[in-house]
């Protein structure tokens, strides 16, 4: 069990997908705007990285092991998360149309999102079990969600603040986002 | 090799045809233009538009939170595209422009002291109170540092002022504003909003039943802002020279200024801006939403029908208009007589109204000329029911139908007729006539008469000069003309000389009892006190209401099942949305509130447009959230207002009588620019600058 936390707790902090390992930044900088489109951001990615890491850590482990086919693995990925996503889209908007309301119109989003693939490849690389897998999964979503959330929250502050004109905007973004990821590496000596 | 090409195949295949057969059974209808405007975006997914996507943006398009040229990666040509595919121009769809509601001349006296704070939000989080009336707009600038687009700036009375040729109605200062001064509204919302409780709103704006935004053209007219005024007013009412010139101003009734001086002249005001724009020989561009391709019938072509005609017009739908009557106006033209609103005038208000090209149809008459089922089945969406109130009520006494017994209503339209040129209207007028009825109509009929050079005119009311309904300036107009009133008698039969003609009308004297539902003295007759007056001509104005004829016209079944009223006034399902019981007929005006004001109908008119468009566009037809619906916020209501300094009243220059009663010109004139300048400095901007009763 407490390996799990552990896991947990380095997943969301300390590899932190978005300020540690620097992936999924084109939805960090255009999800980021407003608070509200960022929560949705988050919790779709939530969503929607369980699944992926469920369903790619099964092709592992049942398709590409067996047949040593193991080389075509990011290529394998690209079409089964895709695949999964707009199949998620289309269960919802039948079935569940109040969580569709809320994740839909992201779930495109992430059909190619590098922080969904990237952690994919993570769970394989690091020989994760299933639990393992899903605990990470789900933890590293978490992480990008409070990454994003936080980093909503300064930059609606930064609207009102007196930003010079040549930074003003994505510059001004990614400036932040690089003070943001250097506090996060206070957590490095954590796990 | 080999394996890994029939992996990948097979892989593909079974992806495909799971998504393919996912596509089947969860299939669910979208807009097919959604799909259409995500093909020609950038396709980046960048979110610069401020959606989560491409895709969520060509959601918000199609359902009009977004403008077509939203995309911020890709070129004009996209944006025109888009537009295209939307069925607009690009540019000339409705703008959403950010509007500063707050819009007093001085800023609340106990407005923000600057203690090191920069920003209005930090402001309102340590002085509390999202809309505490007694501090305005912070003026710290929020707005103006959240705007993207250097829309906002801070003008020189300290209140920001919104370029609206830079402003793309991004709403972000709406969201920043922490007093909701900022508002950002597309031309509809703005067009049909309506009255709320929450609303910082004037006593006068309160009570308006078109909701006219009296402080603000006021302001315009105080800063020689004509135009603006005009504008201002137009929003709300399209008729602003009859209003301006027939409008009884209930506002000026609960006018704050009233409780201490005499109240502010608000309706002359109305009417120097509107002359303004008449006199200056050309009518203010009014810009209209491009076409939704939806067509509306507007039956009806009085205020009530032009003002939804209007208003339905400018948000984008085709309207046409049907009218028994040879030209358009309804009651304002046939019932209001020339001395008090001329038509050449009217003439011009309404050339302004159908140029925005609302197409008309004279001379047709429902029921007779057109069915609801012909209408229907030429494609009209939704039909407007204003057909007003042309029946003149019956005083059932013996003898009210003899040769020379005329009833209000009728009298006043074939009179206006006559003079409109149609000799076959003409009336055989007496030396001696009387008018029943103390209303509006009896007081014009009355006037009509002595204009046409009628010896003796009386006015035989059942009650007294308080209780008479007509507008007191019309009642003392008529006293200034010299009628004779009879007051307290009830008429009791028309008597009748060897030929059929009226010779003279025998009454009851009255006496006042014990009040009656309305609040009035109900008359009691006086037994044995008969009395006869001699005349050669009657006219009975007692009151009229709607002609629904045309309900028992068999081959309309539609029509037959409308519900009306018992005082024949057709029944909606809520005063408020102005629908009736089949849901594509709306009604407005005196078909639905039986005779009253003409800004009543025009407010009626802008009401019944909201709840078309709405229908039109498949939305739930519902009144709008909070409204203030013909009742007062109390506590903005005073019993007394302190500081007052009493200044005059502008006077209304009017024709001395003597000239007047011989001709039919116009007897009321407009104030000079000299008083309407000095007038709507009278006006305490109340609700808008901030006012503190207890300082």
């Amino acid at each position: 069990m407490g390996d799990y936390i552990v896991l947990a707790i380095s997943c969301i902090f300390v590899n932190n997908i978005l300020l540690a390992q620097f992936l999924g930044n084109c939805p960090f900088l255009g999800t980021s705007k407003k608070m509200e489109t960022a929560t949705g951001m988050a919790m779709a990615v939530v969503f929607v990285l369980v699944l992926a890491g469920i369903i790619t850590w099964l092709t592992n482990a049942f398709i590409l092991k067996p047949f040593n086919l193991e080389y075509l693995r990011t290529i394998s990925f690209i079409l089964v998360i895709a695949s999964l996503v707009q199949f998620v889209e289309m269960f919802l908007k039948k079935s569940m149309p109040a969580l569709y309301a809320g994740l839909g119109i992201f779930l495109p989003l992430i059909t190619t999102n590098c922080a969904v693939m990237g952690a994919c490849l993570i769970n394989i690389k690091e020989d994760y079990t299933f639990i393992e897998t899903v605990i990470s999964s789900f933890s590293y979503a978490v992480g990008f969600g409070l990454a994003l959330i936080l980093f909503a929250g300064v930059r609606e502050r930064i609207l009102l603040a007196r930003v010079p004109k040549p930074l003003q905007d994505t510059s001004i973004g990614l400036i932040t986002a690089g003070i943001i990821a250097m506090a996060f590496f206070a957590f490095k000596g954590m796990v | 090799m080999t394996e890994a090409i029939l992996f990948m195949l097979g892989l593909g295949a079974a992806c495909g045809s799971v998504l393919s057969i996912a596509s089947k059974i969860f299939y669910v209808y979208e807009d097919p233009r959604i799909g259409e405007i995500e093909g020609l975006l950038a396709g980046a997914n960048c979110g610069g538009c401020g959606f989560a996507g491409c895709s969520a943006a060509a959601d918000a398009v199609v359902n009009g939170m977004a403008q077509p040229n939203l995309c911020v990666a890709a070129d004009e040509e996209t944006a025109v595209s888009v537009a295209a595919v939307m069925g607009l121009n690009a540019g000339s769809s409705e703008a959403v422009i950010s509007r500063n509601s707050c819009t007093g001349g001085n800023r609340a006296s106990d407005k923000f002291i600057y203690s090191g704070v920069l920003s209005c939000n930090a402001m309102s989080n340590f002085y509390g109170g999202k809309r505490n009336c007694t501090i305005g707009c912070l003026g710290l600038g929020d707005c103006v540092k959240v705007c993207t687009f250097n829309a906002i700036e801070i003008g020189h009375d300290g209140y920001p002022v919104v370029d609206e040729s830079l402003c793309v109605g991004c709403k972000a200062c709406e969201k920043v504003c922490p007093k909701s001064i900022i508002t950002v509204k597309t031309m509809s919302e703005r067009l049909f909003d309506f009255n709320r409780n929450d609303d910082p709103l004037a006593p006068c704006v309160q009570t308006c039943p078109a909701q006219i935004n009296i402080p603000q053209y006021i302001k315009q007219i105080r800063n020689r802002d004509f135009e603006g005024a005009v504008n201002t007013i137009r929003e709300r009412n399209p008729l602003l020279l009859a209003c301006g010139r027939v409008c009884p101003h209930p506002c000026e009734d609960i006018c704050r200024r009233g409780l201490e001086d005499e109240a502010v002249s608000i309706n002359q005001l109305k009417r120097f801006v509107a002359d303004y724009e008449m006199n200056s020989g050309k009518h203010l561009p009014v810009t209209c939403a491009p076409s939704t391709g939806k067509k509306v019938a507007v039956i009806g072509g009085g205020p009530a029908g032009l003002s939804c005609a209007f208003f339905l017009k400018r948000v984008g739908h085709d309207v046409t208009i049907f009218d028994m009557t040879p030209k358009l106006g309804g009651m304002i033209r046939y019932g209001i007589p020339e001395y008090r609103l001329p038509k050449e005038v009217l003439e011009w208000e309404i050339e302004g109204i159908l140029n925005l090209g609302i197409e008309h149809h004279a001379n047709v008459k429902l029921g007779t000329d057109f069915t609801i089922s012909s209408l229907v089945a030429s494609g009209y969406d939704a039909v407007f029911l204003g057909i007003g109130a042309w029946k003149d009520y019956a005083l059932k006494i013996e003898g009210e139908d003899l040769k020379g017994c005329f009833t209000g209503i009728n009298f006043l339209s074939n009179f206006s007729l006559f003079q409109q040129g149609d000799s076959d209207k003409e009336i055989k007028i007496g030396k001696k006539c009387a008018v029943i009825g103390g209303g509006n109509t009896a007081i014009d009929c009355v006037r009509t008469l002595i204009r046409l050079g009628v010896e003796e005119v009386y006015i035989v009311y059942r009650r007294t000069r308080n209780e008479m309904p007509a507008n007191m300036v019309e009642i003392e107009a008529a006293e200034h003309e010299g009628i004779k009133f009879v007051f307290l008698a009830a008429p009791e039969k028309v008597l009748a000389d060897e030929d059929g003609h009226i010779k003279g009308l025998e009454y009851l004297k009255m006496e006042l009892g014990e009040p009656d539902a309305s609040g009035r003295r109900r008359p009691v007759p006086i037994k044995g006190s008969e009395t006869v007056i001699e005349l050669d001509m009657l006219i009975t104005a007692i009151g009229q209401g709607p002609d629904v004829s045309f309900k028992n016209n068999k081959s309309d079944i539609r029509l037959n099942q409308l519900a009306t009223t018992r005082w024949d006034t057709i029944d909606s399902v809520d005063p408020e949305t102005l629908q009736s019981n089949i849901p594509y007929i709306f009604t407005g005006g005196d078909a639905a509130t039986g005779a009253s004001l003409v800004v009543e109908a025009i407010g009626g008119g802008r009401r019944a447009a909201r709840s078309i468009d709405l229908y039109l566009k498949g939305e739930k037809v519902t009144p709008p959230e909070n409204s203030l619906f013909e009742k007062n916020i109390p506590e903005s209501i005073f019993e007394s207002v302190s500081g007052i300094n009493p200044i005059e009243r502008a006077k209304m220059p009017e024709l001395p009588v003597d000239e007047r009663i011989k001709s039919f010109v116009e007897a009321d004139l407009v104030i000079s620019e000299e008083s309407a300048l000095k007038e709507s400095n009278r006006c305490l901007t109340c609700c808008v600058t901030c006012y503190n009763k207890d300082s």
